[in-house]
Order: C-alpha cells, then sequence, then structure tokens
C-alpha cells in the first residue's frame, strides 16, 4: 500500500459504504506490461451518484470490471482493496463472491442489450439471473421479484412474457437494468449504457436509472465519456486519465471551478449552446498504457506544468467530503 | 445557375421480406455551392440519414427520383463523367479504424486517390499535396507522414481521412458520422477541421449526424429527418433555439448539455400505446404530444420565415410546399 493511501483513508472523514483502496489492474501482453490502473482511490456513499469520465483508454472500464471481480487473463489486479459495507471483495472466495454480484454490486456492461439471450423470455433471464447469484427460492417469490423490477423501469409487466427481437433498443437496455437490480444491489456499476441509444431514448434511459437508484438507495457509478450526462444526473464526477483517477469533486465544482489542469481542458473542450463555433480540444494525446511519462502522467500535455511534474508524482490532495485533487498546483508539500 | 448536386423527388424503398420500409420519403433540394456552406443532416437511428448519404454518393440507387450533377442523372454518367463526379463528391465514413490497411503506412491512403486522379503528377508534387491536405486538417505532416495506422490514435486517423478526401480538392464532401466514435476531447480537433475547409477551400459539407450539440457548432443550416421525411429546416440558429416541430423540440430537450443550468426540465411522456398510422399521415403521430386528428392527413413542408421551415399540422395553411433549397 502507497503511503498516500494510508494517508487518504485517515483524512477522508467520509468513511463511505464503498471504499476502493490502491486498486492496480495491469494486462500482461505480448507488447509488455500494460498499467491499466494505478493505485486508485475512491469513496462513494449510499444514495450517491458518481458520474466516471475519461478519454477511451483510460482505465473506465478497467476500474467497473475490476470492481466486480471480472477482469480476464492477461489481466490481473495487482493490489488494492474493494470495500462494500466492510466486506473486501477481493478477498472473497470465487464462490462467495458469484453469490455478491447483482446482490451487493451489479454491472450493466456496456451494449447490455446486445447480451440478452435471443431464444428465452425476458422471465426465464431474470429468473435464471436470480438463481446464479442467490440461493434457489420457489418461482412465485422470484416472479414477484421480477414484475417488481420491471415495473421500476417503467415496463409494462407483459415485457416479462415477451423475447428480446420484440423489444426497441431503448427498452431491452431498461430490461438490462431490471436485471440490474434485480437484487436490490448496494451498488449499480453502469457501462456507458446509452452510447447505441439516440439523444430522446438515452435521456429515458438515464431518467430510469435514476430513478430505481432512487428508489433503492444504492450508490450509482456511471462510466461514460459524455459530460452533457454527468452534469443532467450525478452528484459527482471522478475524471480519469492514463489509468489514474486525477480527481474526484462535486459536480458543481468539476463543472465551474476544476481544479486539475485535465479537468479544466476537458470542460473548456465542452460544446455549449453559448460558445458556437469556438472549438477548443486538447492538444497532444494520451499516453501509451505501456509507457507512461515519469511524474505527473499528464505533464506532457499539460499548459501549465513545471519542473517537478516531469519527475514526481503527484499525490492525491484531500480535499472536503473524500474528494481529492492529484497536481502539483495543489497542496502544499 | 450552377449546382454541384441536385436532389428530385428522392424516395428509398426498402424490401424487408414481404414488407416494405420507406427510409426516404420525397426529398428534393438543390445544393448550389457558392458561397460554401454546412448542412447538417439530423435524425435518430432508422431516420434514413444513411440512405441519405450513400443515394448522394451514388453507392445506391434511389427508388424514385434522380440526384442530378451538372444537368445528368449520376446514374447514367459516361465513365469520364463519373470519374469526375468522383472528384468532386467525396466521402468520410463513421469508423476512423476501418478504412486504413494496416500493412501500409498512412501515406498509402493519401496517394492512391491522388495517382488515380491526377495521374501526371510527380512524386515531389504528389508529397506537396499530401502535406498540403494535412496542413488543412490541422496536423503536421512530419509527425503523420511515414507512421502506421496504430501509431496514431483516433482523431488523427480521422483527420487523415478528411484529408484523404480532400486532397483531390473536392466541391462536396459526405461526413457521415464523422466523429461519433472518436472521444469527446479529440472531436473538437475534427470539427475545426471542417468548418476551416468551408472557410479556407470552399468546400460544402454534406454532415451527416445525430449529436445536435456537434451540429449547432459546425453548421449553417439543418434538415431534420425522422423515419425518411423533413420534420423541420432551414438555418441552424432558429431551428436549435427555436424549434417549432414537436420532434424537433423532443429531440432538443433531450440534448445532455454539459451545463448545470440547462438540465433537463419536465419529464417526457410518451404513450406506447398508440397505433402506427399507415403511410398517408404524419410519420411522428404516435409518438406526437400534440397530435390531432388532421394529422392522419400529411402534413406538407411550409416556410415559417425565411430560412424556417416546418412540417407539421400546427402550421399548415394554404399555399404549395415551399422548396427546402430556398431556406437552406
Amino acid at each position: 500500500m502507497r503511503w498516500q493511501t494510508l494517508e487518504y483513508a485517515a483524512r477522508s472523514k467520509m468513511n463511505g459504504m464503498l471504499q476502493i483502496r490502491d486498486l492496480s489492474v495491469s494486462y500482461y501482453t505480448d507488447m509488455g506490461r500494460a498499467h491499466a490502473l494505478n493505485h486508485v482511490n475512491l469513496e462513494l456513499r449510499s444514495g450517491e451518484k458518481l458520474g466516471l469520465v475519461g478519454e477511451s483508454g483510460s482505465g473506465k472500464s478497467t476500474m467497473g470490471l475490476a470492481m466486480m471481480r471480472m477482469i480476464k487473463p492477461p489481466g490481473r489486479i495487482e493490489g488494492g482493496a474493494v470495500t462494500i459495507g466492510g466486506t473486501d471483495l477481493l478477498s472473497l472466495s470465487d464462490k462467495e463472491m458469484l453469490k455478491s454480484r447483482l446482490s451487493t454490486i451489479s454491472y450493466i456492461p456496456q451494449g447490455a442489450m446486445n447480451s440478452l439471450n435471443p431464444v428465452l423470455k425476458i422471465k426465464r433471464q431474470m429468473i435464471d439471473a436470480h438463481n446464479a447469484h442467490r440461493e434457489n427460492r420457489n418461482t412465485d417469490t422470484i416472479m414477484t421479484l421480477a414484475r417488481e423490477a420491471i415495473t421500476s423501469v417503467e415496463l409494462g409487466e407483459h415485457v416479462l412474457e415477451m423475447f428480446p427481437h420484440e423489444l426497441s433498443g431503448g427498452m431491452k437496455q431498461r430490461v438490462c437494468i431490471a436485471i440490474g437490480i434485480l437484487l436490490q444491489p448496494q451498488v449499480i456499476i453502469a457501462d456507458e449504457p446509452t452510447s447505441a441509444l439516440d439523444v430522446v431514448t438515452q435521456r429515458q434511459v438515464i431518467e430510469t436509472l435514476n430513478k430505481v437508484q432512487a428508489k433503492i438507495g444504492s450508490a450509482l457509478i456511471l462510466i461514460g465519456h459524455d459530460m452533457g450526462l454527468m452534469a443532467q444526473s450525478m452528484d459527482k464526477v471522478a475524471v480519469m486519465y492514463a489509468g489514474e483517477i486525477v480527481e474526484v469533486n462535486e459536480v458543481e465544482t468539476v463543472f465551474n471551478a476544476p481544479k486539475h489542469p485535465y479537468t479544466q481542458s476537458l470542460i473548456s473542450s465542452l460544446p455549449r449552446l453559448e460558445n458556437r463555433g469556438k472549438f477548443q480540444g486538447i492538444p497532444g494525446m494520451a499516453p501509451s498504457l505501456y509507457q507512461l511519462p515519469d511524474g505527473c502522467k499528464f505533464h506532457p500535455r499539460c499548459p501549465k506544468h513545471f519542473e517537478r511534474c516531469t519527475s514526481e508524482i503527484p499525490l492525491p490532495q484531500i480535499l472536503e467530503d473524500g474528494n481529492y485533487v492529484a497536481c502539483h498546483l495543489h497542496g502544499a508539500s | 445557375m450552377t449546382s454541384i448536386i441536385e436532389l428530385r423527388g428522392i424516395s428509398k424503398l426498402y424490401k424487408v421480406g414481404k414488407k416494405e420500409v420507406r427510409a426516404l420519403n420525397n426529398i428534393s433540394f438543390n445544393l448550389e455551392g457558392e458561397p460554401a456552406k454546412i448542412i447538417t443532416v439530423a435524425g435518430e437511428s432508422g431516420s434514413g440519414k444513411t440512405t441519405l448519404a450513400s443515394i448522394m454518393l451514388g453507392l445506391i440507387k434511389p427508388s424514385t427520383g434522380n440526384v442530378v450533377y451538372q444537368g445528368e442523372d449520376i446514374h447514367h454518367l459516361s465513365s469520364t463523367e463519373y470519374k469526375e463526379f468522383r472528384k468532386n463528391v467525396q466521402a468520410v465514413f463513421q469508423d476512423p479504424f476501418a478504412v486504413f490497411n494496416p500493412f501500409y503506412p498512412v501515406d498509402h491512403l493519401l496517394e492512391v486517390p491522388i495517382r488515380k486522379f491526377n495521374r501526371q503528377l510527380k512524386k515531389a508534387q504528389r508529397k506537396k499535396l499530401m502535406e498540403e491536405a494535412l496542413e488543412a486538417v490541422g496536423l503536421q505532416p512530419r509527425e503523420i507522414l511515414g507512421r502506421y495506422p496504430h501509431q496514431l490514435s483516433g482523431g488523427q486517423r480521422q483527420r487523415i481521412n478528411v484529408a484523404r478526401a480532400i486532397v483531390i480538392k473536392p466541391k462536396l464532401l459526405v461526413a457521415d458520422e464523422p466523429v461519433s466514435m472518436v472521444d469527446a476531447s479529440l472531436r473538437a480537433n475534427i470539427l475545426e477541421a471542417l468548418v476551416s475547409l468551408r472557410e479556407n477551400y470552399n468546400v460544402n459539407i454534406i454532415y451527416i449526424t445525430h449529436d445536435l450539440t456537434t451540429a449547432y457548432h459546425v453548421s449553417d443550416s439543418i434538415i431534420v429527418l425522422y423515419r425518411g421525411s423533413v420534420m423541420e429546416a432551414g438555418s441552424i440558429i432558429p431551428v436549435i433555439e427555436t424549434p417549432q416541430h414537436p420532434y424537433t423540440r423532443l429531440l432538443i430537450n433531450s440534448i445532455p448539455w454539459p451545463d448545470l443550468s440547462r438540465k433537463w426540465d419536465n419529464q417526457i411522456h410518451e404513450n406506447p400505446d398508440i397505433q402506427e398510422i399507415g403511410e398517408q399521415g404524419c410519420r411522428f403521430y404516435s409518438r406526437c404530444p400534440e397530435r390531432m386528428d388532421s394529422c392522419l392527413q400529411a402534413p406538407r413542408l411550409l416556410s415559417l420565415k425565411k430560412g424556417h421551415l416546418a412540417c407539421c399540422h400546427l402550421f399548415q395553411r394554404e399555399g404549395a410546399e415551399s422548396p427546402l433549397t430556398d431556406h437552406l
């Protein structure tokens, strides 16, 4: 455990329901070792909604998968802890982890709607999901849960009797959300749940997700790169860059007074209604995960970098409420 | 009157088993091309926007109607005329990864069109053209030439695709979702490249997208399609800032603006039980919050004012349909 993690644990007074400490993941490929996730820390309370944003390859999905312990070879969780309500998921046996999925933590993957089995009714798929992750109960009890889940995503109960091909993209995505909340997990991770949907359906799906999250009071992590969705519905935003969280902050702070230079460039690159015709991209490109730069990972693209950034890794500076920023411009030491 | 390309009453029917799906319904407009414009074609998946692009490029034939290039239907051009059409009308596609051959340096992609359309050029001249095109899209030629596709980011690759299209100096670029597969932070660079093409090289651009935010930022005019029919069209500012058609209003209300002061307001209520109506009526009937009996008859596309058209019974009056061209 790196020392700043201890400090983070000591100084973050939040004591959240979900605690991620020092989580690291690498992929071992022919090209070498890719550091996909480097010593990531995060805390979340019940009922909180966090948006996890970053460019492709910044480690967003890896983080979601690592929390579910679903990293497959050549990937490996190198260390850390993912604690939910006092239990460290990473120390559970495989069998215990299987039972935790869906009932403690659930994951709605990218393109989830294409994961539905085309030859089974929705009902059957929900029963199967239940039985895989919870001890068998009689079908009536499960069906009550299924009906409750399907109505909470604003679909009619008749959908349970339908096959996936009879549903539109938005409806399928809602079925996947219904399966995800079937066992009322404490943490829901939704990985780009709307990336294949048009704006109207996207809005409906995100609103549904927010509604069920509020109903069951779980924590929600929305993974995506659309800052618009984060502004519309999240409480907090965690910004990832090259396998690290560079800033976690309240959504208002992220949009109005971002702290990290990367967050600042990200916010000023957004197309708003007021700045029509102005474009401000972030120059340069993200570093290769096989060959990360020394010091701060962002310094080659950072407009504000100075001597120290090229050699010394910036440690997360704890702000109030478990938020932090990892940049040499902030914090004394 | 000069014109780059003209669509005359284009409709496209796809046969799905025994059913017929109308992907495009009687679309006409004339792209004059002077001064150069960026025209957005917007709509959700299934609205017919990619079909429209493919028809303009001559990749598929319309079921009825003609695409006219310099006074002639593009499917009846002689081979030299067709080659000229190809030179003047170029495309950029959605996927910045699929068009590259991983075994060649990216120079190959840029050089092939030059060789094809300007055979007499020497190697040094070809290189100069390639460098100019790369600079036009905001790339440094020495950082790009000689490198392989896997060494470049998605944003760089997509800008190379734009450079490939303009290396032979077309008059019209049809860009089908050019930024949808590129990271948000890199989109700005590609959009900037498109705008600079219009300004510095006088290239007209048909920008096909479902993303009204970027459409608002780059384009001069917009055509909003829904299930193959034009719902609303006109100059970009009135259409986005004061949308009139219920469909456009729904779309614009659903944009997740990255702006805390512009949050989604009252929730959308759609009643999925309303039956679809046949070919005769308004295509948006089943989802429209303002539907009424007259909507069972097809509305006509009429101008509300200069630079703003809508096709909806809320705005019907006497008179003939207004041509799209005059308001774009």
